[in-house]
């Protein structure tokens, strides 16, 4: 018997693409046309490792004082120098890599979640789910939001868990508005309608329907909003809260330097300050990059 | 027109166009060659993919970024526009060669006045200046036959409906006197009277100013109606070219052929729709027998009404003003009964509340007033958000009219199926699931192996196949199908009707079809609701309600519908 789902030439030329090695194909032809994302996926990659193995990596112990060789200049036994106490500077750069990375990691997953959350919720009920959550929203934009985090955690008190709680709650509202528009959308598609045929209530419908589709554009938001985390995170540490010294953090490294770059130890901040900037350039060229993957218009 | 002879306006010879993607250069156009003549109609017809919008996007040399003109010639009187510098194409475009496009809404500025921006473009080609650009605007208005030109000039786009609308991107196309009209499908998405009041008016205007006209369609009936000429294209191919009539008479080319059987004309029946090949063509068509009057129906709906009454605003100075605005109901106190074993036909234009009816029936909305008995229980009193969890929903459901709208894009075709199956029908396991899947995937002969494709990557009828499977999957009693092939292929269409008759035989289903279609509605129903204005005009069988109807406004919608001379096949 003839096919007939065949029978018709134009049923049958569909691309095929299997799953995962389609998805990489595509991703590398959408980025090579900006070769700059590479470099961007390459220096992702550096972090990540200086995250992970940061402390075994290196070459000396971040804490150790030694008030004989304080403030060196960079050379080949201290690349960075070293600081008032005699610290490395280059390891403890090192090694803050991964607190800073946590917590901005942390901290982006919480506002990812509670905002997704919010936001498809508001986005797909309406009336006054909406009018209240956005409301709230809007109260929390409507702070200068590094006053609103500084406020937050002298609030609640100076700990690391406090910093990821400010910085997660600042956040939130980039989320929830990315997920309630896109959950706004297609609040009346076919898709929609034929789950409520199909039984599905109104939570099962957010989860399972509207946040596989409003996903994309907010994992480029994840990725563009790593950086910014990191830089309140640094920020907050800078002006005294949260981190305390003598952990090695980026924002207390700069903070501490900045009092010797009038007499003449530029190294202390630079450093810590290239480390900052280099990973916040990084994540928003990667949500550049993502944004470019899941966009359609480029796939062709 | 001071020469009498007739003069070549454009002539194509070879022309091949080429579109960049990541698996290198795809080939939308190859070979293509015609011309058209002073005061001649020629219509380009082909399916979704056929290149006859890229051909005519090539001749205005608007192609998108990555697709460029390979090879060929296009003349315009003489003029080569393939190497023609952009400043030379800027004045070609509007001034000689006019396009109106698919969707008029959105060709016009949402937030300029639909007159100024005919001035505008007056302005802009120097046809007019100043004051006079205005008043010349509204005299093209009139022209367009719009009502009341000097208040329609202050009207935004927003404002009119489509029909409207249309009407003006025509007068925009028209506004600096072009000598050829493009018109790229110009009436998908119109409803067919208005359909057929936009044709004739381009009809006649492209006469008065002997100008030739491109008409871009995949509508046979409509090509034949307004084409001097026809060329049928299919994948990027000009397979025949021919003038109208022989066409019709006389098809040359196979799939030309294929193309008109399966066009619905009055006399064709639902299996001569189907391709010369395909094996069920000869299989009777399904006539399941429905049962007499005398069992109680299946659903009775008895004065059901839905008004989309606007929230009242919250500032008392608005208050009075948004309440005298309420609209009419958009279904207006109806009532019809459906039997077990039926297929119903529910028509009328857009607006008329016809879709607002299904999703009324299907407990997706809640009715403002009235009944719906449903196996002897009044359905209405549950609220649609409590409906998911009531016993009746699995018996309700529903075929949605754009396969790509309906299905989610992140889930499979075998997700999308299965999903309504774990919820409501009581099979639970992985594997009992994926069998029950497969099950449906044959039902509506859809090949196992497409299951776990995307909807991406599926076709419009594969696509149309995933729905009705999942809408079939809870085994209703109670289908209602929303202009099931609305958004398909004529070919893909007649394919997926003969699956819903089949289907309807086999499963025993009662079907509520809602199309604007009459000539799908009457391959597939045996009675027919005409709607208009949220009220039931007339009902009645099929056949007698097509040949004699009632009511002015059947008939006209009867008489709007282009139907394609009787094919010899």
């Amino acid at each position: 018997m003839a096919d007939p789902a065949s029978a018709v030439s134009t049923e049958a030329n569909a691309p095929v693409q299997p799953g995962n090695a389609g998805f990489l194909r595509r991703s590398f032809y959408v980025l090579s046309s900006n070769p700059v994302s590479f470099i961007a996926l390459g220096a992702f990659g550096l972090i990540i490792l200086a995250g992970i193995f940061g402390p075994s990596l290196a070459p000396y112990d971040p804490l150790f004082t030694n008030a004989s060789r304080a403030l060196q200049a960079p050379s080949a036994d201290h690349w960075f120098g070293t600081d008032q106490l005699g610290r490395d500077v280059f390891s403890r750069v090192l090694v803050a890599t991964r607190l800073d990375l946590l917590i901005s990691v942390i901290a982006v997953a919480l506002s990812f979640v509670v905002g997704a959350a919010i936001g498809t919720s508001a986005g797909y009920y309406g009336g006054w789910i909406d009018r209240i959550s956005s409301r709230l929203i809007d109260t929390i934009m409507a702070f200068p939001l590094f006053v609103l985090a500084m406020g937050i955690v002298a609030a609640l008190g100076n700990s690391i868990e406090n910093i990821i709680y400010a910085t997660a709650i600042i956040n939130v509202p980039f989320y929830a508005r990315v997920a309630r528009a896109e959950a706004n959308i297609r609040r009346n598609a076919g898709f929609i309608q034929a789950a409520k045929l199909g039984g599905s209530g109104g939570i099962r419908i957010i989860a399972m329907q509207l946040f596989p589709n409003a996903l994309p554009p907010m994992m480029v938001q994840a990725s563009l909003n790593l950086g910014w985390a990191i830089l309140n995170a640094a920020g907050l540490s800078f002006i005294g809260l949260g981190v305390q010294p003598p952990t090695p953090e980026w924002g207390i490294m700069v903070a501490e330097g900045a009092n010797f770059i009038v007499s003449g130890e530029w190294w202390l901040a630079l450093f810590p300050g290239a480390a900052l900037m280099v990973t916040v350039f990084t994540f928003n060229l990667m949500g550049d990059a993502l944004r470019d993957i899941v966009d359609p218009r480029k796939r062709t | 027109m001071s020469a009498p002879k007739v003069r070549r306006l454009i002539n194509v010879d070879g022309l091949t166009v080429e579109f960049a993607t990541r698996d290198g250069f795809v080939t939308a156009v190859k070979d293509v060659s015609f011309k058209l003549d002073g005061g001649e109609t020629l219509g380009i017809v082909g399916e979704s993919g056929s290149g006859k919008s890229v051909t005519s996007y090539a001749l205005m040399r608007i192609l998108d970024d990555n697709g460029r003109i390979e090879k060929g010639d296009i003349a315009y009187t003489g003029i080569d526009l393939v190497t023609a510098d952009e400043r030379a194409m800027r004045d070609i475009r509007g001034r000689e060669i006019s396009m109106i496009f698919q969707n008029p809404r959105s060709a016009l500025n949402p937030i300029r006045k639909v007159g100024k921006q005919i001035a505008d473009v007056l302005r802009q080609h120097g046809v007019a200046a100043g004051a006079a650009a205005n008043t010349m605007a509204i005299e093209f208005l009139d022209t367009v036959r719009i009502r009341e030109p000097e208040k329609r000039f202050h009207a935004y786009p927003h404002e009119l409906s489509g029909g409207m609308c249309q009407r003006v991107v025509i007068a925009l196309a028209l506004a600096c006197e072009p000598r050829v009209l493009i018109a790229d499908e110009p009436t998908t998405g119109l409803d067919v009277t208005t359909q057929k009041t936009i044709l004739d008016l381009v009809r006649d205007l492209t006469a008065a100013r002997g100008m030739s006209m491109v008409l871009i369609t995949h509508d046979l009936g409509l090509a034949a109606e307004y084409c001097d000429r026809l060329i049928v294209m299919k994948s990027g191919v000009v397979v025949e070219a021919a003038s109208a009539k022989q066409l019709f008479r006389n098809p040359a080319h196979p799939y030309t052929q294929a193309l008109i059987r399966a066009t619905p004309r009055r006399e064709a029946n639902l299996r001569s729709l189907l391709p010369a090949d395909d094996v069920r063509r000869d299989a009777p068509a399904p006539a399941p027998e429905v049962p007499g009057a005398d069992e109680a129906p299946l659903i009775s709906v008895s004065g059901l009404t839905k008004s989309f009454v606007p929230t009242p605003s919250s500032l008392p100075f608005f208050k009075k003003r948004s309440l005298d605005d309420a609209p009419p109901p958009a279904v207006d106190q109806i009532s019809f009964d459906i039997w077990r074993g039926e297929s119903v036909g529910l028509v009328g234009e857009s607006g008329c509340g016809k879709s607002t009816t299904s999703l009324l029936l299907m407990r997706l909305l809640d009715p403002t007033a009235g009944k719906i008995i449903f196996e002897g229980e009044n359905i209405a009193l549950t609220p649609s958000a409590k409906f998911p969890r009531s016993p009746h929903r699995p018996k309700l459901q529903m075929v949605f009219q754009d396969p790509t709208d309906c299905l989610n894009p992140r889930f499979t075709a075998k997700q999308c199926i299965a999903d309504p199956i774990a919820r409501l029908s009581g099979i639970s396991g992985r594997k009992a699931i994926g069998k029950r899947v497969e099950e449906l995937a044959d039902n509506v002969r859809l090949p196992r192996a497409l299951l776990d494709r995307f909807p991406h990557q599926l076709s419009g009828g594969q696509k149309a196949r995933v729905g009705i499977a999942r809408a079939i999957a809870l085994n209703p009693s109670f289908l209602v199908l929303d202009e099931p092939t609305a958004a398909l292929d004529v070919s893909v269409q007649a394919v997926v009707l003969n699956l819903l008759a089949d289907l309807r035989q086999e499963l025993k289903l009662t079907y509520l079809f809602v199309s604007h279609d009459l000539a799908v509605v009457r391959l597939l129903c045996n009675r027919v609701i005409v709607m208009r204005a949220g009220k039931i005009e007339e009902t009645g069988e099929t056949e007698a309600l097509m040949n004699n109807p009632k009511s002015p406004y059947t008939a006209g919608l009867l008489a709007a519908s282009p139907v394609p001379p009787a094919a010899l096949i």
